[in-house]
């Protein structure tokens, strides 16, 4: 790529790297509280601040429930605005998450995976993303640090497009990317600052008549966050559903816009395909997980196995047709799930994903793997049986067990 | 803080209202009228945010609105966050120049729910921040968007839904919590209480909050006819009794200095006009039961507390 702009080589970890990249934002207003493993974002944040290296109003508050409270209130009067958090973190926000979709505030979050307690566990998994996937936020998965930095900078234009209005989260693995050291390749300042540009306002009708950007203005008083009743509420959600939709062109359509900038791209902004176009056996993960899965098929196909992966990087909103395409020509598939829904026979992205797939014409085998909760390290040598059971059901064309564990003492 | 503001009826009637008329508040409710006394005192550009709560719920019902200005709801427990968000993002655009220079004046506005109980947290929080905006409770002393439940701030003997007047229990055991105390512990730079009653005071109280610089809290008592089991025209009258019978006294801490507002400083100057609670009670049905001879032991507690308080208070203010 000819236009990709010079950069600077750092060593980052994924929470730096997150940092930095909303250093380079020009983020307006930035709200949070910490908890492990997102606290080094916000530390490395305040450095900034206490530094005079960012133009940004960063409140310390007492919850995360006033963060992105903060951060709402913020966004809905004009600013570009960011948190952080995890596990009972995100949790506790719960209640907000809905609130902000709702109002239609861009708020962006970056997420340090963490399992949920009890028992307590500082360590990654996907537990506390995947219980909020009907809040109504974009939600994008990475791979390592140097994703982290370049989807943060993405996730600005993504939540911000006139056409979407939604709040963005995005997940880095707890630790695994938090907290290791990597290479990250950083743009220049003024390269990230005319790439997120200045945060536009859609125009809205006010109670008044009037047409005024969407934002509290004193000069176009706007009531906002109202009481909506049956005659009305249904409608309401019903637009944020579109939006989500919208999301989906404009997530690709930054991804390669920065791709042509940075010189990396993520498959296409919403999955990763890796050895997958004519793989007969395929696994589907997010995040981390999928450096050392990319290994394995490497490692498979050497062995003549023709063994594909898909790194879903947009969870929320699910590209349906994109994966039924990518995937229905895989003949077995194992599903990875960082992430249990008790009593749900599976994990959300095995749900999803066999979703996607009943429509598909070649109705391929589906089979779920749960893995890696509360931080456990899963190895190479583990996650090569993944691709050894569908090679099995491919054999027997019998599923034994559809919902599988790995790497668990039973 | 600038030049004490001056004002007159006439200035306060021909000034346009910012909480507007057409609402769904019932009859005789005292904080629709708190709140159309405090919108009287604004001084300039002003954004107003509410918690849930009858005054949200029937203020704006879409696709309509009482609200001249612009105003934000999220949550039960957000008030104080939603002023600070807001207030962040104004500062931090104005300095960029992505807004108007002119400064805005904030209001966060709960109820006894979103303030002594649910927002407590968050309203500790952005105090101890500094956050420069003016927090209005409107105590109507129960849960009564949600049908009368006790709150933190339902007083001692009261009967709620979640604290009937019962064979065994009548009404509420515990005490009020003194949030305007608490508040005042945050070392804020403004705390007062206020009654409708006393307009002028609350109007006045109203604008210093705005006008200070940094947190500023106003407890305003707010009779509910509905919750209280009150005639609906006495809200105002209630307002007059609770000051008169010291069951809420009027004052105000400007920078730490406490100090007795002229209603309730007649009252120290003169102790003999100072009314029986029994005078404030028993116009109200959730206090029916202390009015029986079973209830006489709850309603001399009443009076107890009612005393300790107002002898804290004048301590307090430098009044003994």
């Amino acid at each position: 790529m000819k236009n990709v702009c010079k950069q600077d080589l750092m060593a980052m970890n994924g929470d730096e790297a997150v940092a930095y990249a909303v250093k380079q934002a020009d983020v307006d207003v930035v709200a949070a509280y910490p908890i492990t493993p997102q606290t080094i974002i916000v530390e490395k944040f305040s450095e900034y601040v206490a530094n005079g290296e960012v133009e940004t109003e960063f409140v310390c508050t007492e919850s995360e429930h006033s963060a992105l409270t903060a951060c709402l209130a913020a966004a809905v009067t004009g600013a570009r605005t960011f948190t952080a958090s995890a596990s009972a973190g995100l949790a506790l926000m719960h209640e907000m998450l809905f609130v902000t979709s709702g109002c239609r505030a861009p708020v962006v979050m970056a997420i340090a995976n963490r399992a949920l307690s009890a028992p307590l566990n500082i360590h990654g998994d996907h537990s506390d993303t995947m219980a909020q996937r009907d809040s109504g936020w974009i939600q994008l998965y990475v791979e390592n640090a140097q994703e982290a930095y370049d989807s943060i900078i993405q996730a600005f234009r993504i939540a911000e497009d006139l056409q979407v209005l939604l709040p963005a989260m995005v997940g880095l693995d707890g630790f695994t990317l938090s907290h290791s050291l990597e290479n990250v390749n950083g743009l220049p300042d003024e390269v990230v600052k005319k790439f997120v540009g200045v945060r536009e306002l859609p125009l809205v009708a006010t109670h008044e008549g009037k047409n005024a950007p969407f934002k509290l203005d004193p000069e176009k008083p706007m009531t906002m966050g109202p009481i909506a009743f049956p005659d009305y509420y249904f409608e309401f959600k019903r637009q944020q559903d579109e939006a989500m939709k919208n999301a989906l062109s404009v997530i690709q359509r930054v991804h390669d816009e920065y791709a042509e900038l940075s010189g990396r791209s993520y498959g296409n902004g919403l999955f990763e395909a890796y050895q997958l176009d004519d793989a007969e056996v395929a696994a589907v993960c997010l995040g981390s997980t999928a450096g050392t899965m990319k290994t394995v098929v490497d490692e498979l196909r050497q062995d003549g196995v023709k063994a594909g992966l898909l790194r879903l990087r947009t969870f929320r909103p699910l590209p349906v047709e994109e994966l039924q395409k990518a995937l229905s020509h895989a003949k077995a598939i194992a599903v990875m799930d960082r992430s249990l829904s008790f009593g749900g026979n599976g994990g959300a992205v095995f749900h999803e994903i066999r979703h996607v797939l009943y429509d598909a014409a070649t109705h391929p085998f589906v089979v779920n793997y749960v893995y890696g909760l509360g931080g456990r390290d899963s190895s190479p040598k583990e996650l090569r049986v993944i691709y050894e059971e569908l090679q099995r059901i491919l054999q027997t064309k019998h599923v034994e067990k559809t919902i599988n564990y790995l790497g668990l003492r039973e | 803080m600038s030049e004490e503001w001056k004002f007159t009826a006439k200035d306060i009637a021909e000034k346009p209202d910012l909480f507007l008329s057409g609402h769904r508040a019932c009859a005789g409710c005292a904080p629709a009228t708190v709140l159309r006394l405090i919108m009287k005192a604004t001084r300039g550009p002003t954004i107003v945010t509410e918690a849930t709560g009858c005054m949200e719920v029937v203020s704006s019902i879409y696709p309509y609105t009482s609200w001249a200005v612009p105003w934000l709801h999220t949550a039960f427990e957000t008030a104080a966050a939603n002023a600070a968000g807001i207030e962040a993002a104004l500062k931090i655009m104005r300095k960029k120049c992505k807004r108007k220079q002119e400064h805005v004046d904030v209001i966060a506005i709960a109820g006894d729910g979103g303030t002594y109980d649910i927002g407590l947290q968050a309203l500790s929080g952005a105090v101890e921040r500094g956050h420069d905006f003016l927090f209005v409770l409107y105590d109507n002393e129960a849960y009564m968007n949600t049908g009368i439940q006790r709150s933190g701030g339902t007083p001692h003997g009261a009967a709620t839904t979640t604290s009937p007047a019962g064979s065994i229990v009548p009404g509420k055991v515990e005490y009020k919590k003194p949030i305007a105390e608490i508040m005042l512990a945050h070392e804020m730079p403004y705390v007062a209480t206020a009654s409708p009653y006393y307009w002028r005071d609350l109007i006045a109280k109203a604008r210093k909050g705005l006008e200070v610089e940094g947190p500023a809290f106003l407890h305003v008592f707010a009779p509910c006819p509905r919750g209280w089991r009150s005639d609906a025209a006495k809200s105002i009258e209630l307002s007059r009794l609770a000051v008169e019978t010291c069951v809420f006294p009027l004052w105000e801490s400007a920078n730490g200095k406490c100090q007795l507002s002229t209603p309730s400083k007649l009252i120290a100057l003169a102790p003999q006009k100072k009314r029986p609670v029994s005078d404030y009670l028993q116009g109200q049905g959730r206090f029916r039961h202390l009015f029986t001879p079973k209830g006489k032991k709850m309603l001399d507690e009443v009076q107890s507390r009612t005393d300790e308080r107002w002898q804290r208070l004048l301590k307090k203010c430098q009044e003994t």
